[in-house]
């Protein structure tokens, strides 16, 4: 952490849904991290991470949209960047490690972005904003920043498929990750353990297959709300819209579901915080958290 | 008598085992048929074909029946069957392996329809939705 008088500085790569739908993450990102004494400053003409992860072998061309990515944090004078985004998170850190091991793959690639100025040579470090919390700052020093502690509140913290999918990629146990659990603790509130907290959300299958997250969704947020959880945060933007705008289709399927809120983990920090009502952007929720977090007498 | 015996370890569907375990850069055999793959996949429920199923029929080379499965359009690579195999085979590679070699043939045999949703259901969904259902579903 840096000093009180000197912010540590610290590339930010956002991606495409934080500047949509997902504004909420962004704003809450940027707010709490400032708290921190951490001053993220978003990349120059990033681009899209290429959202996912070619699992055929001998893929090249879906690895030039991540890798031009790293070379916009060489040209930004930075060796490491980080964003709060799982799917982003995954896409980059996988082609990175990919690339660094197929050396003839990295020169394909820098041959179709020869019109670059910088090269890439797999000297980039792609940082997750959990792991940069509990590695860089600590959950001891993030609980001294708490200005309104989130007493009582109830959270189960829901980790999806990218933040822990491949092993490679994984900063916490594959099957049973704390770190988000750690960090609710710190901000005050009480972390709710629930089954399904590393189950899929049913990720794109949402475009055409309402009825399938449907039931995703119905078995996600059922088993929080088994646990007597007040909301569940996520770290992915699409989880996000899975478990808090399908909650409609969940309720259509399953007249006993119960809606509840879903937040982005940063937005929690930012309320802990007590960062301005701008950073929140809690009316881009699809399910209100208002009632909750006033009936635990936190707003 | 002028009859040529030969004798061949070539049999029907083997060119597309190699090319499945090629793309996919798995070797099909390790699979022992444990199903903890199957027992774990949250889209199980929606699948004609399991995983496991899924390995055994690529490994006798069943290409016809694989490609026309519903399966391999349901599976969202969320890699828990990767990560649960007690023999390492990636199970997500192989599937996305049967998807490429059906959108890669002549046909362009995409599993979505953009132009059929409706322009609300298109409206309210992120970028990281319709982008990631393009790069699976489509050619």
């Amino acid at each position: 952490m840096g000093s009180e008088n000197k912010p540590m500085k610290l590339a930010y790569y956002p991606g495409c849904t934080l500047k949509n739908q997902a504004t909420n993450f962004d704003v809450s990102t940027v707010s709490s991290m400032a708290k921190l004494d951490v001053e993220v400053e978003e990349l120059d003409r990033w681009n899209c991470c290429g959202t996912v992860h070619a699992l055929d072998s001998d893929n090249v061309m879906n690895r030039v949209a991540p890798i031009t990515n790293m070379i916009r944090v060489k040209e930004a004078n930075a060796s490491e960047f980080m964003t709060g985004c799982a799917m982003c998170y995954n896409t980059l850190k996988r082609a990175n490690i990919d690339v660094k091991a197929r050396a003839d793959a990295l020169e394909t690639i820098n041959d179709f972005l020869s019109l670059e100025k910088t090269k890439y040579e797999g000297d980039v470090e792609v940082l997750h904003l959990l792991e940069y919390l509990r590695d860089r700052v600590g959950f001891d020093n993030l609980a001294k920043k708490v200005t309104k502690p989130l007493k009582g509140l109830r959270v189960a913290c829901y980790y999806g498929c990218l933040l822990l999918r491949p092993k490679e990629v994984a900063f916490d146990d594959t099957e049973n990750p704390t770190i988000m659990e750690n960090l609710i603790r710190a901000l005050g509130a009480t972390p709710v353990d629930f089954s399904h907290k590393t189950e899929c959300c049913g990720a794109h299958q949402t475009v055409d297959k309402p009825e399938v997250i449907a039931d995703r969704t119905d078995k996600i947020m059922g088993s929080a709300h088994e646990e007597q959880a007040d909301l569940v945060v996520v770290s992915c933007p699409l989880c996000a819209f899975n478990l808090d705008f399908r909650q409609d289709d969940a309720k259509r399927l399953n007249p006993d579901f119960h809606n509840m809120p879903v937040l982005y983990f940063t937005q929690l920090m930012a309320l802990a915080f007590g960062c301005d009502e701008s950073a929140l952007r809690f009316d881009l929720q699809h399910i209100d958290p208002l009632p909750v977090l006033k009936a635990r007498g936190l707003n | 008598m002028d009859t040529t015996l030969r004798i061949s370890s070539a049999r029907t569907g083997s060119s597309f085992v190699a090319s499945i375990e090629k793309i996919s850069g798995q070797k099909l055999l390790a699979c022992y048929q444990c199903g903890k793959c199957s027992a774990g996949c949250p889209m199980a429920a929606h699948m004609d074909v399991l995983p496991n199923q899924i390995i055994r029929m690529a490994q006798l080379g069943m290409q016809k029946q694989l490609l026309a499965a519903r399966s391999i359009w349901m599976c969202v690579s969320c890699l828990t069957c990767n990560s649960r195999c007690p023999k390492d085979i990636k199970i997500a590679e192989v599937i996305e392996a049967l998807r490429r070699t059906a959108l890669r043939a002549g046909q362009r045999d995409d599993h979505l329809k953009i132009m059929e949703l409706t322009p609300e259901a298109r409206s309210v969904l992120p970028p990281i939705a319709m982008i990631s259902a393009m790069r699976k579903l489509t050619s």
